[in-house]
């Protein structure tokens, strides 16, 4: 056999990203789609075909004016949304704070949220107190609304001796239960199909509990997003699944996770109403997901939102992305950075101003730094101490059986 | 000959086999334009073209039914699985698909294909980074299964697994990627001037199937694969006890006529590897031996493994056999 094969048929295709180092990246200036272009339907009685359009455009509020508008305008009021502000700002200080401590040693990994701290945040807001929140890695922000002790973060990220999982995972792999935050697992995706599970036994039980989970476009293309989205679309449990396009899984461009127009559009085969919302603003995605909670509350079933956003940073501190897209690249999205888009809206409206947000900013940066100077107390990668070897021998099982016993017993510690 | 790491090694092993034959194609999650997460297939696609060398959509289920349907169509599949502990999502593919089709199919259709992965502990990778699962696939018929441990070996097996008529599932130890490692975290050398970095450029292949004799001795029989190789080798140095040391290479179908041979002279044994212990590989291995050198052994088996427990993050260096717990095992098998 010959791959220089004369015959008619032509080989496969292998998709490439649209820009590569060197390239100058261009989305275009602006997303055409406009705030009030589309209609909000009924929550509770939306079938999957009244949200084609939804599935296909892009619901925005945030104009390119920074000024709100259309049916989606969640209305929320400045105190609100300075609290968003705050949480985005709190959450992106806190992970340039991380990544230091990542380059001098301190810890031995970390994943930032940078270009997409919206996402967790602004969602998270939307939802009830109690409602399970079942994470990936770039989701973090969620605790900064419930309302998580950041020295707490820092030493689980650590693996120190406060870290509430006793060292056993790689940082950013949150577990809060106070927080109704689930455990954070490595192998990608197979929190979508299990938060579906989570959310039948909300419903079983009869508590007042939505879930909400996220995976990424790359991920899109493991099993458990079609296990998720198919048991959803089955048993209707109160969930909302969403599939952040940030564009990149590491080097990986989206068009290598589906050869189609999009994400949003594949949940309405499965009969869910589906949504496509600017991942960049915080306003349309409060919105969608207070819709989607909507629906959760009246028992209607699953949403599916396809959050359209730009993976601003490295995929972790072990990834260099200049080496597969241009450097500048997230600088041309025309989503815009999320955190300025709701500060230049805010000040728009007369809530806020740039020494505001000076001063906002200097009391956060002292804030986590102080949190940082706290959890170090309790130990750093390069100086320990670390919990004790002991802590690899127990919560294997509820009770240590005799052979983990016995080698807990030969390791002397 | 040239001096190269293990990545290095590897790289040349692929560039030789897609050289050589027109019908090998790699791809995998980030393999392609990127080169992969551990820079294995850097420049690869560049030199060979897209159709050979690709980004697979992030499906190892998918990523190993594709190899799957290569294989039995004449390809010669290479498919990078990013991280061991990633492969399961592939695992019924290799053990009902791929293990079994030229058994199920009574000789009709075979795969030829390879699965790479990293594995292995000593990165700070906690669960999902660092789990060494080989014996989840030596209890599967059909497969072949090879741990490399230095750049010579893995060049060289890598392209006998290529050629291979048979599926193989083979496990690259990412802490020696770019150095042996001798059971200290904090001294931790580069394959520089280590003899076996010396690695032809061009085509070699070293038989699967066959043990190395890593070094001679005739007190105690070591046996080890994978980073554990180097450890092992820090762990007899320790004990101060002329112990013989075997690398084991191929663990499906292992090399019986070696160890056994090496145990019949030595009387005693002691097996080594990271992954836990009960039902590991070792478990195996011992059932044999004593199958067959029940009459020479001089004292019983031991095996030094990780423990019955999920990997750690911080406390690694607790979980993964140390030198120190081997030289006292090989101690102990003085005893008797």
């Amino acid at each position: 056999m010959s791959s220089k094969n004369t015959n008619s048929m032509q080989t496969y295709t292998v998709p490439d990203a649209p820009f590569r180092p060197g390239d100058d990246a261009d989305f275009g200036d602006k997303w055409a789609e406009q705030p009030g272009d589309l209609s909000r339907p009924d929550p509770i009685n939306c079938v999957h075909s009244d949200t084609e359009e939804h599935a296909h455009g892009l619901i925005r509020v945030l104009g390119d004016d920074d000024m709100a508008s259309g049916e989606w305008n969640p209305e929320l009021d400045a105190t609100e949304l300075i609290r968003g502000l705050e949480m985005m700002m709190r959450l992106r200080i806190f992970d340039d704070r991380m990544i230091k401590m990542q380059r001098t040693g301190k810890l031995s990994f970390y994943m930032r949220s940078f270009g997409e701290e919206a996402v967790a945040i602004a969602q998270t807001m939307a939802l009830d107190d109690t409602d399970w929140i079942f994470p990936s890695y770039r989701q973090p922000g969620a605790q900064f609304v419930r309302g998580r002790d950041m020295v707490s973060m820092i030493c689980h990220c650590i693996g120190n001796t406060e870290d509430n999982i006793r060292g056993r995972q790689m940082p950013v792999h949150y577990s809060w239960k106070e927080g109704h935050f689930i455990s954070i697992s490595s192998p990608v995706g197979t929190q979508f199909s299990q938060a579906v599970g989570v959310a039948m036994a909300s419903a079983y039980k009869g508590d007042d509990q939505a879930t909400i989970t996220w995976l990424g476009d790359g991920t899109s293309a493991q099993g458990d997003f079609h296990y998720g989205l198919n048991f959803a679309s089955v048993f209707k449990p109160p969930v909302i699944l969403n599939v952040v396009n940030n564009q990149w899984a590491i080097s990986t461009h989206k068009n290598l996770a589906t050869g189609g127009e999009n994400f949003a559009a594949r949940g309405l085969a499965y009969g869910i109403p589906s949504l496509r919302v600017d991942g960049n603003d915080f306003l349309a995605l409060y919105s969608v997901t207070k819709w989607a909670r909507e629906r959760a509350r009246a028992g209607k079933g699953a949403t599916y939102i396809e959050v359209y956003t730009y993976r601003a940073g490295a995929h972790s501190s072990s990834d260099d992305p200049s080496r597969y897209r241009p450097g500048d690249e997230f600088k041309c999205w025309p989503g815009g950075d999320p955190v300025e888009r709701l500060k230049n809206h805010l000040i728009k409206i007369g809530a806020w101003s740039n020494s505001k947000d000076q001063e906002l900013t200097e009391k956060i940066d002292s804030e986590v730094m102080a949190a940082y100077k706290e959890a170090c107390k309790f130990g750093d990668l390069a100086n320990g101490p670390f919990p004790p070897a002991s802590t690899i021998f127990t919560e294997v099982y509820e009770k240590v059986p005799w052979h983990i016993q016995e080698q807990r017993e030969e390791l002397g510690k | 000959m040239t001096e190269m790491n293990m990545i290095e090694s590897l790289n040349s092993a692929l560039d030789n086999m897609l050289e050589k034959h027109d019908n090998v194609v790699i791809f995998g999650e980030d393999v392609g334009y990127f080169g992969g997460v551990f820079r294995v297939t850097d420049g690869l696609q560049d030199k060979h073209g897209l159709q050979r060398v690709f980004d697979a959509p992030l499906a190892e289920g998918g990523i190993a039914a594709i190899a799957f349907g290569m294989g039995i169509n004449g390809l010669r599949p290479v498919a990078e699985i990013q991280f061991a502990d990633y492969i399961f999502p592939a695992y019924d593919q290799i053990v009902n698909e791929i293990a079994k089709i030229r058994h199920r199919s009574g000789g009709e259709f075979s795969t030829p294909l390879t699965i790479r992965t990293p594995a292995g502990g000593g990165i700070k990778g906690g669960h999902h980074h660092s789990q060494s699962p080989e014996s989840q696939f030596t209890h599967t018929p059909g497969l072949k299964v090879v741990y490399c441990s230095n750049p010579n070996n893995a060049k060289g097996l890598l392209t006998s697994a290529i050629e291979s008529n048979d599926p193989v599932i083979f496990f690259e130890p990412k802490r020696c990627y770019r150095g042996p490692f001798y059971g200290d975290p904090h001294n931790v050398p580069t394959w520089k001037g280590h003899p076996k970095a010396d690695v032809p450029e061009e085509y070699y292949a070293i038989p699967l199937e066959k043990a190395e004799v890593v070094k001679k001795g005739d007190s105690c029989t070591v046996i080890a694969w994978g980073a554990m190789v180097h450890v092992a080798e820090q762990g007899i140095r320790d004990s101060g006890i002329d112990a013989e040391l075997i690398d084991l290479q191929t663990l499906l179908p292992w090399d019986r006529d070696t160890v056994v041979e090496s145990v019949k002279k030595t009387g005693r044994c002691v097996i080594v590897h990271e992954a836990p212990k009960t039902s590991g590989f070792g478990a195996e291995m011992s059932a044999s031996i004593q199958e067959r050198c029940f009459w020479h052994l001089e004292s019983p088996i031991i095996r030094v493994t990780g423990w019955d427990t999920p990997f750690p993050h911080t406390t690694e260096w607790d979980y993964l056999p140390n030198p120190k717990r081997i030289a006292e095992a090989i101690k102990k098998t003085q005893e008797a």
